[in-house]
């Protein structure tokens, strides 16, 4: 095993997986607020794709400079969905709940395919392209400067998670709604408002996910399906409703992905059946996940 | 907090079964080259007496089953408008269009019957094909099926003619196999991947003889479905006797979220020449890693599928150029066969898009389907499977860089062939066989960073 061919793949694991984790982190937030999981999640990835592409292509804004619209936009999305469809289904049976975000899923999948044709579409980003020329040698190892952009803006994103969520009063307020919907709404917090921030959360942190995949990855209207199941799994893995538990899932499920062919030697044909294998070996022993809390 | 816990097992159920619907499976396979059409002056068919004759409502219906949504979406489409375009000749008079039954309106053995085409959605996934296409003949009463562009759904949905006893006619799935099964109502007009694979490398040994490339060593790269293990299996065949060494072959899923692993397998192998074989999808995200990780080959010569994709060019811009693929069809062969660009200039008009390869396989497999239809004088099963096995269609009677179309013992087309094409100034341009070439090959690849 050559030692540089190994830290290539650490690194490029890494990188990747701090993509996964920002793209569950949505996911796992709107799980741990009101347990519902929204299986619109891959299409509001594919949305906020889209926002970028067309960020550039009609107005001629850098993907880097769209982003805070993007993220805003997805955040609007992520309330109206909230607003629209989801508290008009909270006592509802848990079927009807799946199937409400599902179909809206497909719509969403459905419309885009519609309107912006199967094409498949990718955004030049001159910004993160014209840095050092698109990649940085470290030692023997080559970054992307997309990836590296991507997973940098993940990390700060985590970071402005933990400060919200654990230090504001609006952050505490969203944690005492999850804890116990009665009791906080008995101490005055407004329930439907929280929820309604919470799904504006999710769906801006798929957004910004979504904008920095833009620059590195191709768009087209099923591109949500291929990562959704990462970040399902990745949820899974990181415990349902866990913040903290997306972050360290993603990076394990990148780094699996990556390194496991590379270290084993075996066919990367089969690298997502070890992802697998490994979440299986994690519930046996823990079935809650790395860090759930039931 | 008992609630919690209930529910939560529920959601985890619920998310193992909906994983699969959610999962993609693009498999597919592309093909290979049909044409046929036929002379301005149509020879007219003697039918016999005891011939059926026309359906009761005057309507021939075909089913058709393509990826119209999924990862290979755009090929779908693209090749759906182009049966559409075929449909339209026969039923509308179009004699300025010099192909088979494009003049008159309708099917003329069938007192002038309109065909109408059924669509239905594979999704690119083996199942879907397969309800599809026992939809197709159980509801909707087609005649033939036709389809269904990923080899593993034509795979699927070709066991399900078989089983009803109707024709099922090929003209994009490239793996091998499906004419090898011996299937009685399965017949391909594109060629396979073995015929393709010897292009691939009768191209490779010009290089070596005509530009000293001195390309030694082949890695493969497939996707693990029908189409990309098929490949791969034929390419193997045949690189032992072409004096070329497979330094290692790495397969991955289809529709991947990342290829690092992959790609850095294939940066170990160091080979000169890299032979992949996948969907669109994948193609952008190799050669995208490939730029990333600096992984950089010789040559590559694709096995055409998502590299022969417009919208692969379209996606990875100048990371194209020098990129070559086995094909069918260039707009080069515009210049050789006055026909084709003619049929190009109404696609275009109806699409907006140039014709490219799977498209233009896929309105030579109608034309060819309908023929043998109109030929039966009748929509008997029987009657269209004889039709189909006498067909014989010559150079003239295609857009394809083909000498005709007649079907072998296999029911494949023995006429078909494949050409290589190279991304030269963001086009496909054709560089082999020399009598279609219109432009030299460039060897090596350009470095990813002395790129336009």
């Amino acid at each position: 095993m050559d030692g540089d061919v190994l830290l290539q793949a650490i690194a490029s694991g890494l990188l990747i997986g701090m993509v996964y984790a920002l793209i569950s982190v949505g996911l796992t937030l709107i799980f741990g607020l009101m347990e519902i999981v929204n299986f619109a999640h891959g299409e509001f990835l594919m949305l906020a794709m889209y926002a970028a592409f067309f960020g550039r292509s009609l107005v001629g804004l850098d993907p880097m400079l769209s982003l805070p619209a993007t993220v805003g936009l997805l955040f609007l999305l992520g309330v109206l969905t909230y607003r629209g469809i989801i508290s008009r289904i909270l006592h509802a049976p848990m079927l009807a709940q799946i199937f409400a975000t599902f179909g809206l899923g497909l719509f969403l999948r459905g419309l885009a395919q519609f309107f912006w044709s199967p094409d498949f579409r990718s955004v030049e980003a001159p910004f993160l392209a014209g840095l050092s020329g698109g990649g940085v040698e470290v030692g023997s190892v080559s970054l992307g400067v997309p990836q590296s952009a991507a997973a940098l803006l993940a990390g700060l994103a985590f970071l402005a998670l933990y400060l919200f969520i654990d230090r504001s009063r609006t952050g505490l307020a969203l944690q005492a709604v999850a804890e116990d919907r009665a009791t906080a709404t008995l101490m005055g917090i407004n329930s439907d408002r929280m929820f309604a921030l919470g799904w504006g959360l999710g769906a801006a942190c798929v957004g910004l996910a979504g904008a920095v995949l833009a620059t590195f990855y191709y768009i087209y209207p099923s591109v949500g399906v291929v990562f959704a199941l990462i970040a399902y799994i990745t949820v899974a893995l990181g415990g349902f409703g866990s913040v903290p538990g997306a972050l360290v899932a993603g990076l394990l499920v990148g780094l699996v992905e990556v390194v496991s062919p590379t270290l084993f030697g075996f066919s990367p044909a089969y690298k997502y059946a070890v992802v697998f294998g490994f979440y299986l070996a994690v519930v046996l022993v823990r079935p809650q996940g790395l860090f759930g809390r039931f | 907090m008992r609630r919690h816990h209930r529910w939560n097992w529920n959601a985890l159920a619920v998310v193992g079964l909906l994983a699969p619907i959610l999962t993609l499976s693009a498999g597919g396979a592309r093909g290979a080259i049909q044409d046929a059409t036929p002379a301005a002056s149509p020879v007219a068919v003697e039918c016999p007496p005891d011939a059926a004759g026309a359906p009761e409502d005057g309507v021939v219906r075909v089913g058709v089953i393509l990826p119209l949504s999924g990862t290979a979406a755009t090929v779908g489409n693209d090749e759906r408008a182009a049966l559409e375009l075929a449909v339209e000749f026969v039923n509308e008079d179009r004699a300025e269009v010099p192909l088979p039954l494009a003049a008159g309106a309708g099917l003329p053995t069938l007192d002038g019957a309109q065909v109408e085409l059924v669509f239905a959605d594979s999704q690119g996934q083996a199942e879907v094909g397969q309800s599809e296409a026992t939809r197709l003949i159980e509801d909707e009463n087609v005649v033939a099926l036709f389809g269904a562009y990923n080899s593993a759904v034509t795979r699927t949905a070709s066991t399900a003619a078989e089983r009803a006893g109707i024709p099922f006619l090929n003209a994009e799935s490239s793996s091998p196999d499906l004419t090898e099964q011996g299937y009685y109502w399965f017949f391909r007009t594109s060629p396979h991947d073995g015929t393709f694979s010897e292009g691939i490398y009768d191209f490779i040994e010009s290089l070596n003889a005509n530009q000293s490339a001195g390309l030694e060593t082949v890695s493969l790269l497939y996707e693990d479905t029908d189409f990309g293990v098929n490949s791969a299996a034929a390419l193997t065949e045949q690189a032992g006797t072409r004096g070329l060494t497979i330094a290692g072959e790495v397969r991955h899923a289809t529709g991947a979220s990342s290829l690092t692993a992959e790609v850095q397998a294939l940066q170990q192998q160091a080979a000169d020449v890299l032979i992949p074989s996948s969907y669109t999808t994948d193609a952008i995200l190799t050669v995208q890693t490939a730029r990333q990780l600096g992984y950089l080959p010789q040559m590559i010569v694709a096995q055409d599928a998502g590299y022969a994709d417009p919208a692969f060019v379209e996606a990875v811009g100048a990371d194209a150029e020098g990129i070559a693929t086995r094909s069918a069809f260039s707009p080069d062969i515009f210049e050789v066969k006055p026909v084709a660009g003619q049929v190009n200039e109404l696609y275009r008009a109806a699409t907006g898009k140039d014709l490219y390869d799977v498209p233009a396989r896929g309105l030579t497999g109608m034309l060819v389907l309908l023929d043998a239809i109109n030929r039966a004088c009748s929509t008997d099963p029987e009657a269209i499977h004889q039709a189909l096995v006498d067909t014989n269609l010559g150079e003239a009677d295609t857009i394809m860089p083909w000498t005709g179309v007649t079907f072998d013992d296999n029911q494949q087309n023995e006429l078909g062939r494949g050409i290589i094409v190279q991304v030269q100034g963001g086009q496909y341009r054709t560089v082999f066989p020399p009598e279609f070439a219109v432009v030299e090959p460039v060897v090596p690849l350009a470095p990813w960073d002395q790129r336009p």
